[in-house]
């Protein structure tokens, strides 16, 4: 057998004048980086383990520690770059296929940081928030196209299911297993006090989150996990997962060993097995097949829920998309590439699917010139990061937005991108009950609570600086923005002028 | 780079009157012409334009096409394309007075028109569905020409120019109506193109507006889902459209449009009983593409009265008044006390608040429409 080439990633700096041996950082650290050795009496680290992910150096009583790229000093080149070159060196060494957690790092443009937003100046006043009421509820579901009056002159016609949420915003789709039931919780809570949503993912609902249930979207996906008539009549929408972002074109696998007693109970599969949800629905190999999938749990639950249609933004997405409101679905969730994942074959997280706001902006177009927008409530995922991005994609066309690494990153996530070793630190993507209790729900859904009314604060100023005083008015309201340093085929697709036009 | 209507969404503000007699009865245009100029100041001579109904007793059948041709080609291919459409009983030159601030007019046609049954049955429209198609048509694929009037008993006079100088070109002191709208433009980036003054109108539904609406794209966007074509982008033409839209085809009556365009808050809507709640709501989130933000006070007129309405946080002054059998409309108090003196009532309507004027159902005023 050859020898390893492989070095660490990081280095651990230590600042011995500051460290106290307290072996904080060794307590802390599931990857085992860090140990006191006592013959030398000092702390010492195993580089090779260290993931990056923070915890030592948050935790460290007196800053001792810090991270840094391990200096691994290549030979410049633009094109065998060090990650290609150690990504080589891995699959020589295990031969297997590269696996990455959270979204994709590439260098790959982001639209939402070319596009500016306006706001009025002289002919139209902007609107102070605090003096005046701003509006950021919206309701997701199919709507008519007209209302009919009865004989009496009243509104005959009765609203189809609707979700309300007090601002544009949903936690994303993360199943217990892939993250904690803390992780959750904390998600659950924050969504009912701040009046939106959360979202089991494929993973069923735990008994515990049973409280939660009318702020929950309950997830059907290929592996039908949880899945049962309780569940989805519990909670306030059903959304059937097509495809991810992160990963379109292939399924989902949990690790036996993140499959407890408690996950197995929920996911309705025998302890310690693999969770496999396989590329596609084997009950949906065409769209009429999904048309019946939908109508099947419309019939469940006897057409109280709406039901959404979650799919990655693949390159025909915008046809795919009319295809799905044909088949009756009451909103639509588009996740670009940038989307996170607990776990996704890197080379799939870096070059399949395209992004989301090409997505969006392409379905958008395409269902109103069809004449079937109004159908349909669309949501916008994979990668947003604060509330610009959230105005920017409802004024291309979004009613709402799903929100999941943010959420994470609230609750304490560092972006490390190992969710799948189930070793996080953060006690977020793991099911290590000594891990796990590191995230304390009521503390964490505060942090939710706190972000998100900070962004429904800064969508509010944005919309009275538009001259707007609901968010209703924004939806598809292009001429709200302006590209900067886009192409002309890229203002095209996106349907927008460049800024100075 | 200047744009004519039509390349760029374009800011307005503006000076709106309105009078009405609910009775049914007779002025001539000398009113509302004194009325607009009096608010001289809101304007910069970018625009003027008026509205007016029961101006064509003797066509009480017939839809009195408006027309602007830049040059006679123009007015040779629309001329062929109405003829195939339509039955034309008179064909003429609006009348109008030389004026020394109006200049560059285009050519100003009318027709007073029927559509012709047999094309109107193998359309599948019903009859006006059918004209509003002729009209959209026209105004989107022939070059040089565009319809700025088409309604029965009603007509839409406007133009580059301050309005009483429109006004007075067009000899409206000449006309006789039961209802008239008018509008002074302060547009703050046109070529100045006659098209583009206010009223904006499709069949007998016209509006004057004040205001810029920040919700024009999403309006736009909406209302293009159902076969309209912005083609001027302007916020009179939207907002035209979409009081159509609901009006006409869907048949709902006026005291819903306020609940659309100018929806009470969600907070207001959920302090209400449970069956206003669920007729607000419901309108709301049918109609969500319909909610207009951004200041606007408007006057929508149509045959038999018009609705005035301010934007709900009322960004806009305008200000309602009662003498009589007439209501009085206007961005300014004093441009309705100009012409007359002795009101019974004088109000500032809240933003939201609808104020809707009816022609008695007993008045004689030839066509009418069903808005309640």
């Amino acid at each position: 057998m050859s020898i390893s080439f492989q070095m660490p990633r990081y280095e651990v700096l230590r600042r011995e004048d500051r460290c106290v041996k307290c072996r904080v950082c060794e307590r802390q650290c599931a990857n085992l980086v860090h140990r006191y050795d006592a013959d030398l009496d000092k702390m010492i680290a195993d580089e090779m383990q260290c993931v990056n992910c923070q915890r030592c150096v948050v935790m460290c009583p007196t800053r001792a520690i810090a991270i840094r790229r391990y200096p691994l000093e290549y030979r410049e080149n633009a094109n065998w770059t060090e990650r290609a070159i150690v990504e080589i060196q891995r699959q020589a060494e295990g031969g297997g296929v590269l696996l990455s957690g959270m979204g994709s790092p590439d260098d790959k443009p982001v639209y939402w940081d070319h596009m500016m937003l306006n706001a009025s100046q002289v002919t139209n006043p902007s609107i102070d928030p605090l003096r005046e009421p701003m509006e950021t509820s919206v309701m997701l579901g199919c709507k008519p196209d007209s209302v009919t009056l009865g004989a009496d002159g009243s509104v005959k016609t009765k609203l189809p299911p609707q979700v309300r949420l007090s601002m544009p915003v949903m936690f994303s789709a993360m199943s217990f297993g892939s993250i904690s039931l803390n992780a959750q919780k904390s998600m659950a809570i924050a969504a009912k006090k701040l009046g939106i949503t959360f979202n089991t993912g494929e993973g069923g609902l735990h008994r515990d989150l049973e409280e939660y249930k009318d702020a929950a979207v309950v997830q059907v996906a290929s592996g039908r996990f949880g899945v049962h008539t309780d569940y989805l009549s519990a909670g306030c929408m059903i959304e059937i997962k097509i495809g991810q972002g992160a990963k379109p074109g292939i399924g989902g696998h949990l690790p036996g060993r993140k499959v407890n007693a408690d996950v197995s109970v929920t996911r309705m599969i025998p302890e310690g097995t693999d969770a496999i949800s396989p590329a596609p629905h084997h009950d949906i190999y065409s769209i009429e097949d999904l048309r019946q999938l939908i109508f099947s749990l419309k019939e469940a639950t006897e057409y109280k829920k709406p039901v959404c249609v979650k799919i990655a933004a693949v390159h025909n997405v915008a046809a795919i998309a009319s295809g799905i409101v044909r088949a009756g679905a009451d909103v639509i969730a588009i996740d670009g590439f940038r989307g996170g994942t607990g776990a996704a074959p890197t080379r799939f997280r870096d070059n399949v699917g395209i992004p989301v706001e090409l997505a969006l902006a392409a379905v958008d177009s395409r269902l109103r010139k069809e004449g079937i927008r109004q159908r349909v409530s669309l949501i916008c995922c994979g990668s947003i990061r604060n509330s610009a991005d959230i105005v920017k994609a409802v004024a291309i066309g979004a009613d709402a937005c799903y929100i999941a690494s943010s959420a994470l990153i609230a609750m304490g996530c560092h972006m490390c991108g190992t969710c799948f070793t189930g070793k996080c630190n953060w006690g977020i993507a793991t099911q290590d009950e000594r891990l796990t209790r590191r995230l304390n729900p009521e503390i964490a859904s505060e942090r939710l609570v706190n972000l998100l009314s900070a962004w429904n604060h800064e969508i509010m100023e944005m919309l009275g600086g538009m001259g707007l005083n609901s968010i209703e008015a924004l939806r598809g309201n292009r001429l709200m923005l302006r590209g900067i340093g886009l192409n002309q085929k890229e203002l095209d697709v996106l349907g927008i002028a460049h800024a100075g036009e | 780079m200047l744009y004519n209507e039509g390349r760029a969404h374009l800011p307005n503000g503006c000076a709106i009157s309105g009078i009405i007699d609910t009775s049914g009865g007779l002025f001539s245009g000398s009113d509302i012409i004194e009325s607009i100029a009096l608010m001289h100041e809101r304007s910069n001579g970018l625009g003027g334009g008026f509205a007016a109904y029961g101006i064509y007793p003797d066509h009480p059948d017939e839809y009195a096409i408006h027309v602007f041709y830049d040059d006679l080609k123009a007015q040779e291919n629309v001329e062929a394309f109405l003829e195939k459409h339509f039955l034309i009983m008179l064909s003429e030159r609006i009348p109008t007075r030389k004026n020394a601030n109006i200049v560059r007019s285009p050519i100003i046609w009318r027709y007073f028109a029927q559509p012709l049954r047999n094309r109107v049955a193998v359309s599948g429209y019903d009859e006006e569905e059918y004209v509003a198609r002729c009209v959209i048509h026209v105004n989107n694929d022939f070059d040089g020409a565009f319809v700025f009037s088409s309604g029965i008993n009603m007509g839409a006079f406007k133009g580059v120019g301050y309005p009483e100088d429109i006004g007075e070109f067009y000899m409206l002191d000449n006309y006789h109506g039961y209802s008239w709208t008018a509008h002074g433009r302060f547009p703050t980036n046109t070529p100045g193109w006659w098209g583009g003054a206010h009223p904006f109108t499709l069949l007998d539904f016209s509006i004057v507006h004040n205001g810029e609406i920040s919700s024009y794209d999403a309006n736009r966007r909406y209302i293009e889902m159902y076969d309209y074509h912005c083609s001027l982008m302007t916020d009179t033409e939207v907002m035209t459209y979409l009081a159509d839209m609901i009006l006409r085809r869907h048949a709902l009556p006026i005291h819903m449009l306020p609940k659309i365009f100018a929806a009470p808050m969600w907070e207001e809507i959920a302090r209400m009983d449970d069956k206003s709640r669920e007729e607000y709501e419901t309108l709301r989130a049918v109609y969500a593409g319909a909610l207009i933000n951004g200041p606007f006070s408007i006057i929508l007129g149509f045959n038999g009265g018009f609705m005035a309405l301010n934007d709900r946080l009322k960004l806009r002054s305008m200000v309602t008044a009662k003498a009589g059998s007439k209501v009085y409309v206007a961005s300014e108090e004093s441009a309705i006390r100009r012409i007359e003196k002795n009101l019974d009532e004088i109000w500032t309507p809240r933003g939201g608040e609808p104020v809707i004027a009816l022609v008695d159902e007993n008045a004689d005023i030839g066509r009418r429409r069903r808005v309640l």
